[in-house]
C-alpha cells in the first residue's frame, strides 16, 4: 500500500454489504454481495477498482456515495462528514428535459448558487468537457461519448472533494473511449480531486490510476492493491512498454 | 384519426395535432352546416325540432345582445375552471401518496376503482339534494369526474421517473423537496398533461350533468329552458357555446404541452 504523509480522504473499515433477500429475517442472513473489505484513499490520488462482474463493485461506490448504508463496518471520511462527491453513472443519465448547460448547473442549483453564477461555472465546463456550441442541445441530440462528457461536468459543477465513477466508458467505442481517458486525466491534474473509478478494463486503469484495487469474485474482497508507477503523463506508446505489460499482467493474473 | 383516438386516451402528446393546420378542420365544419341547412329544406322539419343553422345564427345573435348567452356561459366556465382545479389538485395530492407508499395505495385503490364503477350521471341528482341547486354541486361533480383519469395518469408518471435520475438526485444530497421539484413534476409532466387533457373534456361535461339535473343558471339550465319552451334554437346555441368552451379548454392544455414539452418534440 501507497504510504502518504496526509490523512486519507476516505478510509473504508471492515465494510461489508448485504441485501436483504425473500427468505432473510434478517441483513446478516441476506445476499452477502461485498465484503468485508477495507481500504484508504488520499487526497488527489486516483484509484481504479477492477473485479469480475457481479463482485460488488457498484455497490461499493453506492456505499461510499451514501446511496446506501452499509451492513457491517464503516466508512469513515477526513472531514468527518461525507464530503460533496460528483458520480458518474455508468449510463450518462441526464435529464432529458434540460439542456446540456441545464444539466451541468443541476447540482448548483441544488445547492442553491444564484442562476448567474451557476450558468457562468456550467460554461467554463463545458469548455473543459470540449462541448462548445452544445450548450444548449438536448441530450438526445449528443451520442453516447458526448453525453457522458456531459456527465463529467455535472459531477465535476459543485466542486465535489471525491469524484466517484461507474465504469464510465464502458458504453463507448474504443476510440472514443480512449479519448476520454485523456480528457479525464487532463481534468483530474487540473482539478486535483480524488477519484474512484470503476472499471473492468486493465489498460483503463493503467492509463489513469495511480493505485489500483482488484476484487476477488463475490462477495469482493480486496485482492490485490497495486500502484502504477508509471510516468505521467502517460501516452499511448507506454502500452508497448515493459513495466506496463509487467504491472497488466499481475493485473490479470489477480482478476483470473 | 384512429391513431389520433388512441393516442388521446392514453395521454399520449402527439406532436401532429397541436400543429395542425386549421384549414381541414374548419373545411368538415363547413360540411357540417351546409348538410344541416340541405336537411332542413328538404325535410321541413319544423323550427322546434330542427331549426335552420340561420335561425340558430340569430338566435345566438340575440342571446348575446340581450346578455344572457355571456351570464350563463360565464357561470359554466366558472364552474368548470373550478371543478377541473379542484378534481386536478386533489388527484395531484392522493396520486403523489399513492405513488409514494405501497401501503396506502393498497389502502385505498379498492375504494377508488370501486368509484369508478358508480356512473357519476347517476348519483349527481344526489350531490344536487345534499349540496342544493347551485354553483358548488356542480364543482363537486365536475371535480370528481375530473379526479380519477388525472389521478391514474398521475401516478403513472411519477412511478416510471427513472431510479437512476432518483439515485443521482440523492448523490447531490437533494432534499425531498428539490427532488419533487427538479426531478418528479418534470419527469412525469408528459404523462400528467395526458390526464389533464381527457380531464380538460370531462369537466365540461360535469358541469352540464349538474346543471341538467338542478340548477338556476348555467349552460345546462339554458338548455333546460330552451327546451321547455320549445324554443330548440337557443338549445342548438347553448350546445355549441358549450362545444366551444370544451374546445378552448382542450387548446389550454395542447398550449402547455407544446410549452412544457418542447424537449420531446421532434
Ligand atoms: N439492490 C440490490 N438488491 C439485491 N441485490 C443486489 C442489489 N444491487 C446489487 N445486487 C447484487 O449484488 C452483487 C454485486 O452487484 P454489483 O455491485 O452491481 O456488482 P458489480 O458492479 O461488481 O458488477 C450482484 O450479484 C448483484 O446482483
Ligand atoms: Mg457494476
Amino acid at each position: 500500500m501507497t504510504r502518504k504523509t496526509p490523512p486519507p480522504v476516505v478510509s473504508v473499515h471492515h465494510l461489508s454489504v448485504l441485501f436483504a433477500d425473500g427468505g432473510a429475517s434478517s441483513p446478516e442472513e441476506g445476499f452477502h454481495a461485498l465484503g468485508p473489505v477495507t481500504f484508504s484513499v488520499y487526497p488527489r490520488e486516483f484509484v481504479c477498482v477492477l473485479g469480475p462482474s457481479g463482485s460488488g463493485k457498484s455497490t461499493l461506490l453506492r456505499a461510499l456515495a451514501g446511496l446506501l448504508s452499509p451492513t457491517k463496518g464503516e466508512i469513515s471520511f477526513a472531514g468527518g462528514e461525507r464530503p460533496r462527491i460528483g458520480f458518474v453513472f455508468q449510463q450518462a443519465n441526464l435529464m432529458p428535459w434540460r439542456s446540456v448547460l441545464a444539466n451541468i448547473t443541476l447540482p448548483l442549483e441544488i445547492e442553491n448558487v444564484p442562476a448567474g453564477a451557476a450558468r457562468l461555472r456550467a460554461l467554463e465546463l463545458v469548455e473543459l468537457v470540449g462541448l462548445q456550441g452544445f450548450e444548449n442541445s438536448l441530450p438526445r441530440d449528443l451520442s453516447g461519448g458526448m453525453a457522458q462528457r456531459v456527465a463529467l461536468a455535472r459531477a465535476l459543477a459543485h466542486d465535489p472533494e471525491i469524484l466517484l465513477l461507474d465504469e464510465p466508458f464502458g458504453s463507448l467505442d474504443a476510440l472514443t473511449r480512449e479519448r476520454m481517458w485523456s480528457e479525464l486525466s487532463r481534468i483530474w491534474q487540473a482539478r486535483q480531486k480524488t477519484v474512484i473509478m470503476v472499471t473492468h478494463s486493465i489498460s483503463e486503469a493503467l492509463f489513469l490510476a495511480d493505485r489500483v484495487l482488484v476484487l476477488t469474485a463475490r462477495p469482493g474482497r480486496v485482492k490485490l492493491d497495486l500502484t502504477v508507477d508509471l510516468p505521467r503523463p502517460r501516452e499511448e506508446e507506454m502500452r508497448y512498454t515493459l513495466h506496463f505489460g509487467r504491472l497488466a499482467r499481475r493485473l490479470k493474473e489477480a482478476i483470473e | 384519426m384512429n391513431l389520433n383516438l388512441v393516442r388521446h386516451f392514453e395521454g399520449i402528446p402527439n406532436p401532429k395535432t397541436t400543429k395542425l393546420p386549421f384549414l381541414l378542420p374548419l373545411l368538415l365544419a363547413a360540411l357540417f352546416v351546409a348538410g344541416w341547412e340541405l336537411t332542413v329544406r328538404l325535410t321541413d322539419l319544423p323550427a322546434f325540432i330542427l331549426p335552420s343553422p340561420a335561425l340558430v345564427a340569430a338566435r345566438f345573435l340575440r342571446a348575446l345582445a340581450d346578455g344572457t348567452l355571456l351570464y350563463h356561459a360565464a357561470v359554466t366556465f366558472v364552474q368548470v375552471v373550478s371543478g377541473l382545479f379542484a378534481g386536478v389538485l386533489s388527484a395531484l395530492l392522493l396520486g403523489y401518496a399513492i405513488a409514494k407508499s405501497r401501503l396506502f395505495e393498497r389502502l385505498v385503490s379498492p375504494f377508488l376503482v370501486a368509484s369508478q364503477a358508480i356512473p357519476i350521471v347517476a348519483i349527481a341528482p344526489l350531490l344536487v339534494i345534499w349540496f342544493g341547486p347551485g354553483m358548488f354541486s356542480k364543482v363537486l361533480i365536475g371535480a370528481l369526474i375530473v379526479f380519477f383519469p388525472v389521478l391514474v395518469n398521475t401516478v403513472v408518471g411519477l412511478r416510471a421517473v427513472p431510479r437512476s435520475l432518483y439515485e443521482l438526485m440523492r448523490s447531490l444530497r437533494a432534499s425531498r423537496w428539490q427532488i419533487l421539484r427538479l426531478l418528479e413534476i418534470p419527469a412525469a409532466m408528459p404523462v400528467f398533461l395526458g390526464g389533464l387533457r381527457i380531464g380538460a373534456t370531462l369537466s365540461v361535461i360535469g358541469s352540464v350533468v349538474g346543471e341538467l339535473v338542478g340548477a338556476d343558471r348555467g349552460l345546462g339550465f339554458l338548455i333546460n329552458v330552451g327546451r321547455g319552451q320549445y324554443d330548440t334554437a337557443l338549445v342548438f346555441v347553448a350546445v355549441f357555446t358549450l362545444i366551444a368552451l370544451a374546445l378552448a379548454l382542450y387548446g389550454v392544455v395542447l398550449l402547455l404541452e407544446s410549452r412544457l414539452l418542447a424537449w420531446q418534440r421532434q
